[in-house]
């Protein structure tokens, strides 16, 4: 995946300084707090966090699709011409949201309409973004469903969502989801309500879909081992801020954020039998609260008095690499990533070498 | 290993349990003859997709779904079928359930409080309101949670805090065993650490034994000390946690094998995804039998298979 040569290569989709708030019981809570992101044609791009992190919020954004107790306090997205934070109607909103961007949400099970069979859910999609007539409509609509795996479309066309089980029913979703060849498509925890079985192959399926329509990809989810197979490139994601954002390779095996360190160390397939995992101590910062510093510094046993005043800027590791800690500063003390980092590190030393 | 064996206590013993739903024009049996022993203080694993009847299992052994066939022993006395009022109390005190959802699973319109005692109330209604109190507030400090929470409802707090609630309340009743259905399937991935240390400290504080129900291996090998492969309402495969992961024979605990997410972008590059087609079995004529291929790895097999999976055993194990 060497050919990504970002400097060169103008982005897709581009975020600058966003901001997002919300008005939650009389208080604002800031839910993104001044993110700037680029994502790039073709690529598959991860953002990784817990829960509240403000992943979710963070691509509901570039659809149109906040509660309405939320806003966009400042900053631009860009894409095709547009600035997409300026979107003020649903009129604007229909040229890209469905057409352009699409998105497969996390559970099969209730982001489809029980009540309508599959064949015209996918047919709807169609018709609402082109000109084209209703059996035109519904050869595609067949023709998609062979697309995403489906087999004896035809006669899967007239059935009706209870009649699929979850795996299929997420093959659906990503039906509807490319049925408009969008350019961007946003997977929103696609496989966390599915088995390890099903998920694997449904991550395969978008990745074929990827090569084969040309798709940019972004993955949203909270379980980094999920990625390692399918993201380019990953963002680390906590409370509001993108803190990591590097090559899948260098993400997994030189990260440089604390943060990220904490997240790989309690993947459990890491873990050593007999021993404790590790965990992360205490809870995500409350975002009513301005942060101060750095905000995962009170729960980083190793923090620098530098992390509770000031909050860090992006330090470059390498072009394609950049985290926001205070350990990349010159002057910062040495602290070695936990055993489990350098692990995986040696495994990644062994593959480059 | 036969010796070893001896000497530890079988807590649990299913003996070809089978589990069927429906009427006996349109049966569907989601429990097909299943055998396994559960020793004390030991993790026993149970895994497949869903579907497979794993979690239909845990719910036959608490009595919440009726066998149709089969015994279940539980402390040498059998406990389905038509059991006395006493014996039935006792199931209810020494085997306990966390269920997976603690979104769903806990009454959303009682206090903590009340949740963590409705268990032991309804056992021992003569309890003092004193000694009531001092139990919650003990189960809660057992699972980490602060004695101020007792007051709250669960909507107040994140899927992990839940799902400690949710152990809360069976650790109350003192149970020998805690049956796990899928306990941290629905949290996040750094919350899911903090539960399953949770969960092996209590072992070893209270000598629990846990049936754990998963489809994910990649925890499995993690914290069971033995794993039971089940496919379809059959159990297709069981061994030792290490002896399955260094020998997995069964061309379905490949599949799942295969599957699990691996934190890893070299190696992950590299997985091939293996597809479980039941149809490669052929037992037309060849019947399969339950196997002991070696000292307690066990796989359901005909003739043929044996003699493939035999061939399997002497290559170097999988790391």
């Amino acid at each position: 995946m060497a050919q990504y040569r970002r400097s060169t290569e103008k982005p897709i989709l581009s975020v600058r300084d966003l901001v997002v708030k919300f008005k939650l019981r009389g208080k604002t809570l800031t839910a993104i707090r001044n993110i700037s992101l680029d994502v790039y044609k073709g690529e598959s791009l991860a953002i990784v966090g817990e829960s509240g992190s403000g992943k979710s919020v963070f691509t509901k954004t570039f659809m149109g699709l906040l509660d309405n107790n939320g806003w966009i306090d400042n900053g631009e997205i860009l894409f095709g011409g547009y600035d997409l934070a300026k979107f003020k109607n649903e009129k604007e909103w229909t040229k890209v949201r469905g057409k352009r961007i699409a998105m497969v949400f996390q559970d099969p099970m209730t982001s489809l309409n029980p009540l309508k069979t599959v064949g015209k859910q996918i047919q709807e999609a169609i018709l609402l973004h082109s000109n084209i007539s209703k059996a035109g409509a519904k050869q595609q609509a067949i023709k998609l469903l062979t697309d995403v795996g489906i087999d004896d479309a035809e006669r899967r066309y007239k059935q009706y969502p209870h009649e699929f089980s979850g795996g299929m029913r997420q093959r659906v979703v990503i039906a509807i989801a490319i049925a408009c060849n969008p350019e961007i498509l946003i997977c929103d925890e696609p496989t966390t309500a599915l088995d390890v079985t099903i998920q694997a192959q449904i991550l395969d399926l978008i990745k074929a879909l990827q090569k084969k329509f040309e798709l940019t990809v972004i993955y949203i989810t909270h379980d980094l081992g999920v990625v390692a197979d399918v993201a380019n490139r990953i963002a680390v994601m906590y409370a509001g801020d993108i803190v990591e954002l590097g090559m899948c390779e260098e993400v997994f095996f030189d990260p440089k954020h604390p943060y990220t360190w904490a997240l790989l160390s309690s993947l459990p397939q890491l873990g050593i039998k007999g021993e404790d995992l590790y965990t992360i101590k205490g809870t995500p910062p409350n975002l009513y609260q301005t942060i101060k510093g750095d905000a995962f510094a009170p729960r980083n046993p190793q923090a620098l008095e530098v992390d509770f005043v000031a909050r860090p800027p992006y330090f470059e590791v390498t072009p394609t690499h950049k985290a926001k800690t205070w350990l990349l500063d010159p002057r910062a003390p040495k602290v070695e990533p936990p055993e489990y980092i350098r692990r995986l590190r040696e495994q990644g030393v062994t593959f480059n070498g | 290993m036969a010796e070893q064996k001896k000497t530890k206590d079988v807590l649990l013993s299913l003996r070809d349990v089978e589990v069927s739903f429906g009427s006996r024009r349109k049966k569907f049996v989601a429990v097909n003859g299943v055998s396994f022993d559960i020793y004390k203080g030991e993790t026993f694993g149970l895994v497949g997709e869903s579907g497979s009847g794993k979690t239909t299992i845990g719910r036959a052994v608490i009595r919440i779904n009726p066998t149709s066939r089969g015994d279940i022993i539980f402390e040498g006395k059998k406990i389905n079928g038509k059991i006395s009022k006493e014996l039935d109390h006792e199931v209810i005190q020494k085997i306990q359930m966390i269920f997976q959802d603690p979104m769903a699973s806990l009454n959303e319109r009682a206090k903590v409080d009340y949740i963590i005692s409705e268990g032991l109330c309804n056992i021992r209604k003569d309890i003092s309101e004193e000694e009531r109190s001092k139990l919650v507030a003990e189960a809660m400090a057992n699972v980490g949670l602060l004695p101020e929470f007792a007051n709250r409802f669960p909507h107040e707090f994140s899927g992990g805090q839940r799902q400690r609630i949710g152990i809360a309340r069976s650790l109350i009743m003192k149970p020998k065993l805690i049956i796990a259905d899928e306990p941290i399937s629905a949290l996040d991935v750094s919350i899911r650490a903090q539960v399953l240390n949770l969960l092996s400290d209590l072992q070893k504080k209270y000598d629990l034994t846990y049936l754990f129900i998963a489809h994910d291996l990649s925890v499995m090998r993690f914290i069971c000390d033995r794993i039971a492969v089940i496919h379809k309402g059959n159990i297709v495969e069981m061994a030792e946690t290490e002896k399955l992961f260094a020998h997995p024979l069964h061309p379905y605990t490949q599949a799942l094998l295969s599957a699990i997410p691996m934190p890893n972008p070299v190696l992950a590059k590299q997985r091939k995804l293996k597809v479980y087609d039941p149809k490669c079995h052929d037992y037309s004529v060849d019947k399969p039998v339950w196997t002991e291929i070696e000292a307690g790895h066990f796989i359901l097999g005909n003739q043929k298979e044996l003699v493939e999976y035999r061939k399997e055993l002497t290559k170097e194990p999988i790391k």
